[in-house]
């Protein structure tokens, strides 16, 4: 297998499909059948290649794997090269992608319905530079698939989002392409540094101190804007509340871990020393993030709206494991992505089969749906106690690694952070109840049908992934365990070595 | 020199045809464009000095002319149609053209204070013509009279501060002005303020903040293909003049002249960001734009190195196609047989000409320096200039002013894709233009593939100016 370029065929697939899509011409309508149709077959195929990659994965070893090298620019001394690989922390991400764009195009099967051949080529576009993004191992291509994705989502939004689009799709682009610019300069300081763009010299290179904190802060300025963290979150509830159903589940299910990936990956191995600095300041804005927004969560009237706050508190939970630097902690905050990349993205879905119905989210005008759609308040339930994190869905296993990693570092923090347990299903069952259980006393809702085959059919792999990685972890677990723990083993040497005691935190 | 023997041999030729010669003219100049490129591509880049030393060739000037005479040539192409559906179409337009470009090639390869003059005055008059060029509108005509007046002030300047340096250093060749400042010995204040001129008359050239005013009046009144012209191959060849003129006589004066280019640079940066957003008529948000790329240009300029000199020159390679692309674009804006400027004309285009839309929207996307489209290369160079010269301030402003230009790309952006559409431009769109809009676009987009030949062209040419 190792002869195939696997990586650049999973990457690059989708763009072919997209080619082909563009090429499709004739009446509309049948246009817009065929690019279904290519969208959907490119994507499945696409799955099914990075169904290898798990699959060929070797979960012995934290080093590169399915590497790949060629050389893209020399001059002077100057030179990216065309490098990717991927271990432990991207495998699932990759896998992730693919499996949720799948998904989502499915999802957008019958929601869309003008430009549809425009709406499949911006999402194998988005997917390409997803999956580029959790592979490359050259900052100038890795830089060129980060911000390259605020493209298709830009026009993802603008085009197919719902009323207040134009100003939600300025804002997520102008915001995030501020904090990209910042790592850019970051990534050219990191060149001087070390004397090449690729990821993997720059991983075990050590940074003098003082440089760290700087590059820290740019790095970190364009991955706490992704994550998001709190105070710079406020993109996200407009950005989910005018995107359509599939660019939703894209963003919460993608876009958001790329910070949390971006930390693993580049912030955490690279400038040991200034994470440990800055520690302190990320636990105070993780468990601002985890309790206010979970309040905040509580106050909405928009179903999508406090999804998209219960993301932000859910995704503090992420930034505090990750910092905790435990080999627990970060493994929970993983679990805890991938998790949210699931429940989160089969939330929205859940908010998009109302929406396609009854064309709006507004929690008031439900109620009383378990009389005329049983199913549907079934797999609502299993993702809503899965995201408020009960013992046998993904999220328990998470947030508890999380917290028992935690607690070894600080006992204040883990305590801040748990009040989540409890405010967390606070808002997610006080939304359940207000949608699901009541009477019914709308007439439009009387009528209303429960779920088609087709979004069955997307459910059903989100619900029994949900429940495997609850109730049998390991099978995710080990693959991302070796690697992590090179990288916790990385990062305590490099902050020892500095003479950094990591426990006199309280 | 063959340029200008060719422009004068046209200009005869059309006077001898009378007015019904414009496209003969137009599509000669453009072979003796391809010509001239040839001559100077086979001559190789080896540094040769010519006419007493005052006209130099190396692979700076090698690489900065070929910019300006695609720039030049397309210009003339896009010129065309446009001049005959406007009743002004006459064969003086491809010859001042020619001879402005006679001009830049002057300025470029100027290697004393009298060619650069010379260069410089050969390229304005032409200019000034052109501008007004549309000689029945008022427009045209306004603009052209305003450029002449501020021209002629900005090359007073020049002349001024020239004179300035010839009096305190005896000499305007640069060769001996080198030789005199590497010396080490404190230097004549005379010389400085004689320097400063020289920069304020270039500054308005290439359109710096804050010399800049002419630029959005200009480039709204004058017929588009010449605004086109003007917002390329000028300013391109006034970059080129600044960066010889600074790094070559003055090489050793960086640190006196450094801070003045990182204040023309900041300002331009931030002027270009800010004053765009609220503009309505593209033309003008193109001029705005361009007084930014200045900005970012001249980045390059400030870290005075090997480094900074190729981030600018590549800076101006993917600048010259960003631009000529969407002033391509542009020129396709026309609707019952009118010419539109309204950016808001440009709504829905995505639905009615969705290649057209296409093409514009990675134009933006490249100039607010989104990757991987090239406008992103652009950037990088420059930028990574700027770090290694310990400029990191300067790099941060310049990304922070990045973001705020974006918003107005992104806005033309929003109009066409957004929108609903108010209707379709006039087709077919000629030939000519559909081609030029095809390549610059088809170069902006894949500019990452084969980055190689302007990178390394760039490279060749910046070295040549360190080198001594």
């Amino acid at each position: 297998m190792s002869h195939w370029p696997l990586l650049s065929l999973v990457t690059f697939v989708p763009l072919i499909g997209a080619a082909a899509i563009l090429l499709a011409r004739g009446d509309e309508r049948i246009v817009a059948t065929n690019a279904r149709y290519i969208a959907l077959w490119t994507s499945l195929f696409d799955f099914a290649l990075s169904l290898l990659l798990w699959f060929y994965f070797d979960p012995d070893t934290a080093d590169f794997q399915f590497v790949e090298r060629a050389d893209w620019v020399t001059l002077g001394g100057f030179q990216f090269t065309y490098h990717m690989g991927i271990d432990g922390i991207s495998l699932f991400f990759v896998l992730l992608s693919t499996l949720l764009t799948l998904l989502s195009i499915v999802s957008a099967w019958e929601a869309i319905q003008f430009r549809v051949k425009e709406f499949m080529i911006a999402f194998l576009v988005l997917e390409t530079l997803m999956v580029g993004i959790f592979c490359a191992l050259d900052f100038v291509l890795f830089y060129m698939f980060f911000e390259g994705v605020l493209v298709p989502m830009f026009l993802i939004i603008g085009v197919w989002g719902g009323s207040n689009r134009i100003y939600s799709a300025f804002k997520f682009f102008l915001y995030t392409l501020l904090g990209s610019v910042l790592m850019l300069l970051a990534v050219i300081a990191v060149y001087f540094e070390t004397g090449t763009t690729d990821i993997e010299v720059a991983l075990t290179h050590v940074f003098p101190a003082g440089l760290q904190k700087w590059l820290w802060l740019a790095f970190f300025a364009s991955f706490a804007v992704k994550v998001p963290m709190w105070p710079v979150h406020t993109w996200l509830p407009d950005a989910h509340v005018e995107a359509p159903t599939a660019g939703s589940v894209i963003l919460a299910g993608i876009l958001l871990k790329l910070g949390g990936y971006g930390i693993i990956r580049f912030s955490l191995p690279m400038f040991p020393i200034a994470s440990s600095f800055f520690t302190p300041l990320i636990f105070t804005l993780s468990a601002i993030a985890v309790i206010y927004t979970s309040l905040v969560a509580l106050a909405q009237i928009d179903m999508k709206k406090l999804i998209a706050y219960s993301s932000v508190a859910h995704m503090g939970f992420v930034t505090m494991g990750t910092f905790a630097v435990t080999s627990e902690a970060v493994q929970g905050a993983m679990i805890q992505m991938l998790s949210h990349g699931l429940v989160s993205g089969a939330l929205f879905l859940c908010v998009g089969v109302l929406y396609d119905r009854l064309h709006t989210h507004e929690i008031m005008r439900f109620g009383g749906l378990i009389e005329r759609m049983p199913a549907y308040a079934f797999v609502f339930m299993v993702f809503s106690l899965a995201a408020v994190g009960l013992p046998g869905t993904s999220g328990f296993v998470g947030e508890f690694l999380i917290l028992l990693g935690t607690f070894k570092v600080s006992t204040i923090e883990c305590t801040l952070a748990a009040t989540a347990l409890f405010l967390g299903p606070a808002y997610m069952l006080y939304l359940y109840r207000r949608v699901i259980f009541g009477t019914i006393t709308r007439a439009d809702l009387r009528g209303i049908l429960d779920l088609s085959p087709r979004e069955k059919m997307v459910f059903a792999p989100l619900l029994v992934l949900v429940l495997w990685m609850g109730l049998y972890p390991s099978s995710f677990l080990r693959p991302i365990q070796v690697s992590v723990d090179h990288l916790v083993r990385q990062v305590t040497a490099a902050t020892d070595a500095a003479g950094l005691r990591r426990a006199s935190l309280p | 020199m063959v340029l200008s023997a060719a422009a004068m041999a046209l200009l005869i030729l059309g006077v001898w045809r009378g007015e019904g010669s414009a496209r003969l003219v137009s599509w000669l100049a453009i072979g003796v464009l391809i010509l001239v490129f040839a001559i100077a591509e086979l001559g190789g880049g080896d540094r040769r000095v010519g006419f007493y030393g005052m006209f130099v060739n190396d692979a700076f000037a090698l690489f900065t002319k070929a910019l300006v005479l695609i720039g030049s040539a397309v210009t003339i192409l896009m010129g065309i149609r446009y001049n005959e559906d406007h009743g002004i179409a006459r064969f003086e337009f491809p010859v001042l053209v020619l001879l402005a470009t006679t001009g830049m090639m002057v300025m470029i390869s100027a290697n004393d204070l009298i060619t650069l003059y010379v260069g410089l005055e050969l390229q304005n008059l032409a200019l000034y013509v052109v501008a007004s060029f549309n000689r029945d509108s008022v427009r045209s005509s306004e603009a052209g009279l305003k450029y002449f007046v501020l021209g002629a002030l900005s090359s007073g300047m020049l002349l001024y501060g020239a004179s300035l340096i010839y009096g305190f250093a005896g000499t305007t060749a640069f060769d001996d002005l080198t030789r005199l400042l590497t010396g080490g010995a404190p230097v004549d204040t005379g010389i400085l303020i004689g320097l400063v001129f020289v920069i304020v008359g270039l500054a308005f050239k290439v359109s710096a903040v804050p010399f800049h005013m002419w630029t959005p009046d200009v480039y709204e009144g004058a017929p588009t293909p010449v605004s086109a012209f003007f917002a390329v191959a000028p300013k391109l060849a006034a970059l080129a003049l600044f960066i010889r003129f600074m790094i070559a006589p003055f090489g050793p004066l960086i640190g006196e002249w450094r801070q003045v280019i990182i204040f023309l640079s900041i300002a331009s940066m931030v002027l270009g960001a800010v004053a765009a957003i609220a503009q309505q008529n593209i033309k003008r948000l193109m001029a705005y734009s361009s007084i930014g790329h200045v900005g970012y240009a001249l980045i390059g300029l400030a870290a005075g190195t090997a480094d900074g000199v190729r981030g600018v020159l590549v800076y101006l390679a993917i600048y010259l196609f960003m631009t000529v692309g969407s002033w391509a674009v542009i020129l396709c804006m026309r609707r019952r047989g009118r010419m539109l400027e309204g950016i808001s004309d440009l709504a829905g285009l995505s639905q009615s000409q969705p290649g057209l839309a296409l093409a514009l929207a990675i134009f933006m996307f490249a100039l607010s320096g989104v990757p991987p489209t090239a406008g992103f290369f652009a950037k990088f160079y420059v930028f990574f200039a700027a770090i290694n010269a310990q400029l990191a301030g300067l790099a941060v402003i310049g990304v922070v002013t990045s973001v705020v230009s974006a918003f107005y790309y992104l806005r033309v952006v929003k109009v066409m894709y957004f929108d609903e559409p108010v209707g379709a431009f006039d087709r077919p769109i000629t030939t000519e233009l559909k081609g030029v809009v095809f390549v610059t676009a088809v170069i902006t987009l894949f500019f990452f593939l084969f980055p190689g030949p302007i990178v390394a062209g760039a490279e060749a040419a910046a070295s040549a100016l360190f080198v001594r």
